[in-house]
C-alpha cells in the first residue's frame, strides 16, 4: 500500500447565500499518510473548518461540495451514499470538535454514550463494549475510568469533557481523525496531555490526523506536514520544518513574523496590514494582494500551484526566499 | 522605583457558588430524601499581596479559574474584596470620599476578552466611545464629535465608521472599539483581561502593537491578564503567576522565563508550545487542576508536583524572596 490514508484533490465547497456564492473552499488539494499529522492553519474564516467538515461529509445546505475528490484509502467519499458514509463515520473516520458538547449528549451517562458508539459499528457483548469504553477513557488519561463511566457530561470539567469526546473518537481506532481546534479553549497543561495522547495514537495505531488550528506553535510541536490556508485556498504546504523555517509565501512569512516569540522582547511586532477579504464573489487573482507588499500587476491573475521542492506546494508569483528572523 | 499606583494587601475574594441546573436538581433530590444541602464557597482569590507601580506592565498568568479575572475586577474596583485592603495611590479605597472614588474608578479601565459581549449592540460606535466621557464632563456637546474622532483614530479606527453598530465590525475592530471606549475617559491604568485571546495571530499583533504605542504615548500602567505566556513574555516588565487563588511566583519577566523557581511555573513553561520546537514529545503535568471549591490542603499544587514532600500536604508555603525582586512560594526554598 502507498500508505496514503487520505488524498483530497481539487476540493471546492461553496455556500449559496443571498449575498452571493461563498467560495469557502476553493480548489484545495492535500494528502495525509498513515500515522502522520497534517496541521491545517490559517486565520479565522479561511476555510479550515469547512475543509474538515467536507472530508467527513458533514457539510449542511446551503453548503455543497462543488468539485473535487476525497479519496479515503482509495475510495472517493464524495461518491458514497449517506448511508455508506455514516458507516465510515465514527468507525474508520472520526471528528473531534472544538466544543466537546457537539459530540456528547448532555442527558446520557458517559457509559451509555460510549457503549452505543461501540454497538453502532461492532457486534460485541455488553461486557466487552463496557471494557472497551473503560480502556478508551484510560487511554486519554482520565483517572479511575471505571467510576467515571457512570458520570454525566456536566460532572466533568471542560478539559475532561474534551478528553471523553476524544476517547469516543478513539473507540474504533479510526484510520483518520479530523480534529478542529480541539485544544484551543483548554489550558496549557491540559492541552499538553491531549497532544501527548494524540502522538501516541498516531505512532502506535497508525491513525492519520488532520489537526486544524490557528496556533502555529502547536503545529510546530505536533504536525509532520503543514498546509497554510488563506481565503479558501492552500497557499503553501510542506514538511513543518521546511515551511516554518523557509516559508516562501508572503502570507506565511507574515503569519510567522507576527508570533511574539519571533520578535525581540518588547519590540513592535511585525504585523500583516489590513484584514481578510470577504469570500463572497471574491474577484479573481491572488486574494492576498491587497495586503501583500510584493504584489504587482501579475498578481491580478490566479497564481498557479507550483512545486518549489519535493513535497512542497505554493501559490504565489513572487516567492520570498529570504529567511525569517 | 516609581510609586505604587495600586496595592492589594492580604486580599481575598470568596463567592457563594451558584449551582448550575443539574447540580441544583441533584441538591433538590438530596433534600427531598432528607439529606443536607451544603452551600459551596469558592475561594477565588486567597490572601494575595500585589503592587503595581506607575508605568509598569505586570503580566498575570495562570490557568482557568485560578482567579485572574477576579483579581482584575478587584483592581478595577468593579467588585470589593471579601477580606484585605486595596490602596489607590497609597490611599485605602474604602476611605475615599464618593467624589474621589468616582475619579479613581475612571482612572482604571478594563478591556475584556470578548469585545462583542462588552459592547452594547444597540448603540452606535460614537455613543459607545463618547458616552462615558460626556457623562463625566470630560467633553461638552460642542466638542463631542471631534473628541470621539480622536479616540477612534488613536485606537486605529477610521472615524468614518462611527455611525455603525458593533455587529458591523470584525473581532479585531471590535477590540479597538473597546480600547477607544476605555481611553475616552483618560485613564492612567488599564486592566486587560485576555484582551487578545480571541484574536487571530495577525490581528493580535496589531492590537499588541497598539497597547505598546499607547503605553509610550499616554504613560499608561497595565495589568495584563493572559494565559498566553508568549504574549506575556513579549509585553510585560514583571510577571505574576497564580495557581488556585494564590500567587505562587513573581519576578521580572526576563528572570521568570530564564530562571523559574516554582515547580508549577517550571511545568507551565515546559508545556507551552513554541514555534521553534519541532515535533517534540508532549508530556503533561499529572492530574487535573483541582477545583477552587475544594482546594487541596497545604500547597495547592502538591497533588501534581513532582517534588512534593510530606510538609507540602500540611502547610501552605509563603512567598519568599529567592533573588532580588523574585519571590516564590515553595517549601523547596527552605
Ligand atoms: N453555513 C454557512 N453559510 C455561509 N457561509 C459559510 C457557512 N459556513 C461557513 N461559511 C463561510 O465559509 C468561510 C470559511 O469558514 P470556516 O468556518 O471554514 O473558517 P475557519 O477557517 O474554520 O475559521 P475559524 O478559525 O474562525 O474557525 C467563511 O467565510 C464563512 O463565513
Ligand atoms: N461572580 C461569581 N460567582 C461565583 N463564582 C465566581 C464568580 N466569579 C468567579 N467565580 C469563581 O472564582 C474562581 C476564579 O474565577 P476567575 O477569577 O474568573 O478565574 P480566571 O480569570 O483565572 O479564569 C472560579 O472558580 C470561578 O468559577
Ligand atoms: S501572488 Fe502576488 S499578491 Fe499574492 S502573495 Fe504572491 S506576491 Fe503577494
Ligand atoms: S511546596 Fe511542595 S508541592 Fe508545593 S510546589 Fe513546592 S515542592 Fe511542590
Ligand atoms: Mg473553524
Ligand atoms: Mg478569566
Amino acid at each position: 500500500m502507498s500508505g496514503l490514508t487520505l488524498e483530497v484533490r481539487g476540493l471546492s465547497t461553496h455556500f449559496d447565500t443571498r449575498a452571493g456564492t461563498v467560495r469557502a473552499v476553493d480548489g484545495v488539494s492535500f494528502s495525509v499518510r498513515r500515522g502522520r499529522v497534517l496541521g491545517l492553519v490559517g486565520e479565522s474564516g479561511s476555510g479550515k473548518s469547512v475543509t474538515g467538515f467536507s472530508v467527513i461529509g458533514l457539510v449542511d445546505p446551503p453548503g455543497r461540495i462543488a468539485a473535487g475528490q476525497i479519496l479515503f484509502k482509495g475510495t472517493d467519499l464524495t461518491k458514497l451514499r449517506e448511508e455508506e458514509l455514516r458507516r465510515l463515520r465514527g468507525n474508520r473516520i472520526a471528528m473531534i470538535f472544538q466544543d466537546p458538547m457537539m459530540t456528547l449528549n448532555p442527558v446520557l451517562r458517559i457509559d451509555t454514550q460510549m457503549m452505543e458508539t461501540v454497538f453502532a459499528h461492532t457486534k460485541v457483548s455488553r461486557q466487552e463494549a463496557w471494557e472497551r469504553s473503560r480502556d478508551a477513557l484510560g487511554m486519554v488519561g482520565i483517572p479511575s475510568p471505571e467510576e467515571r463511566l457512570s458520570s454525566y457530561p456536566h460532572q466533568f470539567s471542560g478539559g475532561m469533557r474534551q478528553r471523553v469526546a476524544i476517547a469516543i473518537a478513539l473507540l474504533h481506532r479510526p484510520d483518520l481523525i479530523v480534529a478542529d481546534e480541539p485544544t484551543t479553549a483548554l489550558d496549557v497543561t491540559i492541552q499538553a496531555q491531549i497532544l501527548a495522547e494524540v502522538q501516541t495514537l498516531a505512532r502506535e495505531y497508525g491513525t492519520a490526523l488532520i489537526w486544524i488550528t490557528h496556533d502555529l506553535s502547536v503545529v510546530a510541536g505536533l504536525a509532520d506536514e503543514v498546509a497554510v490556508m488563506y481565503a479558501g485556498r492552500i497557499v503553501e504546504s510542506g514538511v513543518v520544518g521546511e515551511v516554518l523555517d523557509r516559508p516562501l509565501h508572503p502570507y506565511t512569512h507574515g503569519l510567522i513574523g507576527s508570533v511574539p516569540s519571533r520578535n525581540k522582547r518588547g519590540s513592535k511586532l511585525r504585523q500583516i496590514p489590513g484584514m481578510t477579504p470577504s469570500l463572497v464573489d471574491l474577484p479573481k487573482g491572488c486574494a492576498f494582494r491587497t495586503r501583500c507588499s510584493h504584489a504587482d500587476a501579475a498578481c491580478a491573475e490566479d497564481p498557479p500551484i507550483i512545486e518549489p521542492g519535493p513535497g512542497r506546494s505554493l501559490r504565489c508569483f513572487h516567492p520570498q526566499l529570504e529567511s525569517v528572523a | 522605583m516609581s510609586e505604587p499606583v495600586i496595592r492589594l494587601q492580604g486580599v481575598s475574594k470568596r463567592f457563594g457558588k451558584t449551582l448550575d441546573f443539574a447540580a441544583r436538581a441533584a441538591q433538590g433530590l438530596r433534600r427531598a430524601m432528607g439529606g443536607e444541602v451544603k452551600a459551596q464557597l469558592v475561594r477565588a482569590v486567597d490572601n494575595i499581596d500585589l503592587i503595581i507601580r506607575k508605568g509598569e506592565v505586570v503580566g498575570l498568568v495562570g490557568e482557568s479559574c485560578c482567579g485572574k479575572s477576579t483579581v482584575g475586577r478587584m483592581v478595577a474596583g468593579i467588585i470589593p474584596p471579601t477580606e484585605g485592603q486595596v490602596f489607590w495611590h497609597g490611599q485605602d479605597v474604602t476611605a475615599l470620599s464618593p467624589a474621589e472614588e468616582k475619579r479613581a474608578m475612571l482612572q482604571v479601565q478594563m478591556i475584556f476578552q470578548d469585545p462583542y459581549a462588552s459592547l452594547n449592540p444597540r448603540m452606535r460606535v460614537s455613543e459607545i466611545v463618547g458616552e462615558a466621557a460626556r457623562v463625566h464632563g470630560l467633553v461638552d456637546r460642542a466638542g463631542f464629535d471631534a473628541y470621539v474622532d480622536a479616540q477612534l483614530r488613536r485606537a486605529g479606527l477610521d472615524p468614518a465608521y462611527k455611525r455603525r453598530y458593533p455587529h458591523q465590525f470584525s473581532g479585531g475592530q471590535r477590540q479597538r472599539i473597546g480600547i477607544a471606549r476605555a481611553l475616552s475617559v483618560q485613564p492612567e491604568f488599564l486592566v486587560c483581561d485576555e484582551a487578545v485571546a480571541a484574536l487571530d495571530v495577525s490581528i493580535q499583533a496589531q492590537i499588541l502593537n497598539l497597547f505598546m504605542d499607547l503605553r509610550a504615548e499616554l504613560d499608561l500602567t497595565y495589568l495584563f491578564i493572559s494565559h498566553d505566556l508568549g504574549v506575556v513574555e513579549h509585553l510585560s516588565d514583571r510577571v505574576v503567576i497564580m495557581y488556585l487563588g494564590r500567587i505562587v511566583e513573581e519576578a521580572p519577566a526576563e528572570e521568570i522565563f530564564a530562571r523559574a523557581n516554582h515547580p508549577y511555573t517550571q511545568a507551565l513553561l515546559a508545556e507551552v508550545p513554541r514555534i521553534d520546537t519541532r515535533q517534540r514529545q508532549f508530556t503533561a503535568i499529572k492530574g487535573e487542576i483541582p477545583s477552587p471549591v475544594n482546594p487541596p490542603p497545604g500547597c495547592h499544587f502538591h497533588p501534581r508536583c513532582p517534588h512534593a514532600m510530606p510538609a507540602c500536604r500540611e502547610t501552605a508555603p509563603v512567598l519568599r524572596e529567592v533573588a532580588p525582586g523574585h519571590r516564590s512560594a515553595c517549601h523547596l526554598n527552605g
